[in-house]
């Protein structure tokens, strides 16, 4: 009688003759993401750099939260997208969020145990590394932006991670609502 | 919590196989964005049409988000306003005074313009907007500073054409499609404008910094007349912003100029006008160079 416990409660509700929908369980990382690379440029008008990366962010999340769900190639269709929204120079994310992932399973086969802290303190150096590279980038084509500039950023993308890794960590369990009849 | 054991690929040869072409996948992915950065840096900006279909396809929400930061502005506005009445009641008043006396010389000025002008025979060009519109979204997670503009070719919008607020200048038209156009803000590093002291004629450029103020690097050297509270304007020269539009107010001196903020807060005006190219016989010999935003630099 498990199935019939908490019901309701759960956001996975377990239900008779009911299964997630595959199309939604796959396609939640993928827009989730993309909708973090457009947030940014909706929230303010800025004259500085204030916001987040919220898609990096998120794409970061989703590979540490559940590695393999979103391919290690994920940077390259899902960096293109963050390219046309994000300001940077062209192919800027393509190659940074690519590095990002390599990177990423690098540490993760070093050092496979892992806590809220390792996490976040390898998630916090990516961040870091991610916005000084895209400082770099977008000064070699042609800008030349201090790197004081960019040091509240970097302080405010690595406070609000655990953040958006809640709000990955709530659509994954969405994603997973058993919404689709099963015949 | 140790890894799990779903990640190792076991003796299934087609999961073998993934992982291994995932991991090959992933390798091309960081040369492929190398080489695409290389070329956007080196060449052209190959990515300019994909973004303009993009910005227009998120234009829709862009500029339902403007309504809402417009709505948003204003509450915290009222609320604002509430508690700092006293002092900027008296800070008002004061301010009015010498704005009055400002109005007199500023129509003094003015007409003493206009008999200068006539006996110049110059035509007043005072050039009717373009458009009038929003600033529907921003780079705001990037260290370039670019707006997106909820007009575009439809409406007339060309590249190179100022943008400016009922306060002071924006930025400048860089890419236009059909129904939206990109702004590079004059807060960005790449921006350069020429300016020059609102009460007399000394000639600056202002450059952004990046971090919402402008760089004012004066042209001619030695001592450095300015002061802070000093208002910069458009000086007109190189042909793309129409004389006199209000940029920068000088906040701390530097040796070879100052550091200004901005008059036209982006993030705090709720339309924008964007205006014709304000000489183009002017930038005309130049237009041909590679670079077109660099007209605006040459005297």
């Amino acid at each position: 009688m498990k199935f019939l416990r908490g019901a309701g409660s759960d956001t996975v509700r377990r239900r008779i003759n009911r299964a997630p929908s595959p199309f939604f369980a796959h396609s939640v990382p993928w827009v989730s993401t993309m909708l973090g690379s457009i947030l940014p440029t909706w929230i303010i008008i800025a004259s500085a750099p204030v916001v987040p990366p919220l898609g990096f962010l998120a794409f970061l999340a989703w590979r540490q939260l559940r590695p393999g769900l979103l391919p290690i190639w994920a940077g390259l269709p899902l960096g293109l997208f963050d390219d046309l929204y994000s300001g940077q120079p062209g192919g800027s994310a393509v190659f940074l969020w690519s590095i990002a992932a390599l990177v990423l399973e690098l540490v993760e086969t070093r050092f496979p145990w892992r806590n809220f802290v390792t996490e976040w303190l390898v998630a916090a150096a990516m961040i870091a590394s991610y916005i000084v590279f895209s400082l770099v980038i977008a000064n070699l084509a042609g800008a030349s932006t201090s790197l004081v500039v960019i040091v509240p950023q970097i302080v405010v993308s690595i406070l609000c991670y655990p953040l958006i890794g809640r709000v990955v960590a709530m659509l994954d369990r969405m994603r997973l609502t058993p919404i689709m009849e099963l015949r | 919590m140790a890894p799990s054991a779903t990640r190792r690929s076991g003796n299934s040869r087609r999961a073998q196989y993934r992982t291994f072409f995932g991991y090959i996948v992933g390798v091309l992915g960081v040369v492929a964005g190398a080489v695409f950065l290389l070329i956007s840096i080196l060449g052209s900006d190959i990515l300019s049409g994909a973004r303009g279909a993009a910005t227009q396809a998120a234009e829709p929400v862009g500029d339902a988000t403007a309504h809402g930061r417009a709505a948003g502005k204003g509450v915290f506005d009222v609320v604002k306003g509430y508690v700092l009445a006293g002092s900027r009641m008296a800070r008002l008043e004061h301010e009015l005074e010498t704005a009055k006396t400002r109005l007199a010389e500023a129509q003094a000025i003015k007409a003493e313009n206009r008999r200068l002008k006539a006996l110049l025979g110059l035509a007043q060009r005072e050039p009717g907007a373009v458009a009038v519109t929003r600033l529907t979204g921003s780079s705001a997670s990037s260290t370039r500073r670019f707006a997106t503009l909820g007009a575009g070719k439809a409406s007339g919008v060309m590249s190179g054409m100022p943008v400016r607020s009922r306060l002071g200048l924006i930025g400048r038209v860089l890419d236009v499609s059909g129904s939206s156009a990109r702004v590079l803000l004059i807060t960005d590093t790449e921006s350069l404008v020429p300016v020059r002291r609102a009460t007399d004629d000394v000639a600056a450029f202002a450059q952004g910094l990046g971090n919402g103020t402008i760089q004012i690097r004066l042209l001619s050297l030695g001592v450095n007349p300015l002061k802070p509270g000093d208002v910069f304007v458009t000086s007109g020269s190189g042909g793309l912003y129409r004389p006199g539009t209000p940029v920068a107010v000088v906040g701390k001196l530097k040796p070879d100029g100052a550091i200004a903020h901005i008059l036209a807060d982006p993030a705090a005006i709720d339309h924008v006008v964007v205006e014709p190219v304000w000489a183009p016989e002017a930038i005309a010999p130049a237009a041909s160079a590679p670079a077109p935003p660099e007209a605006a630099t040459s005297e």
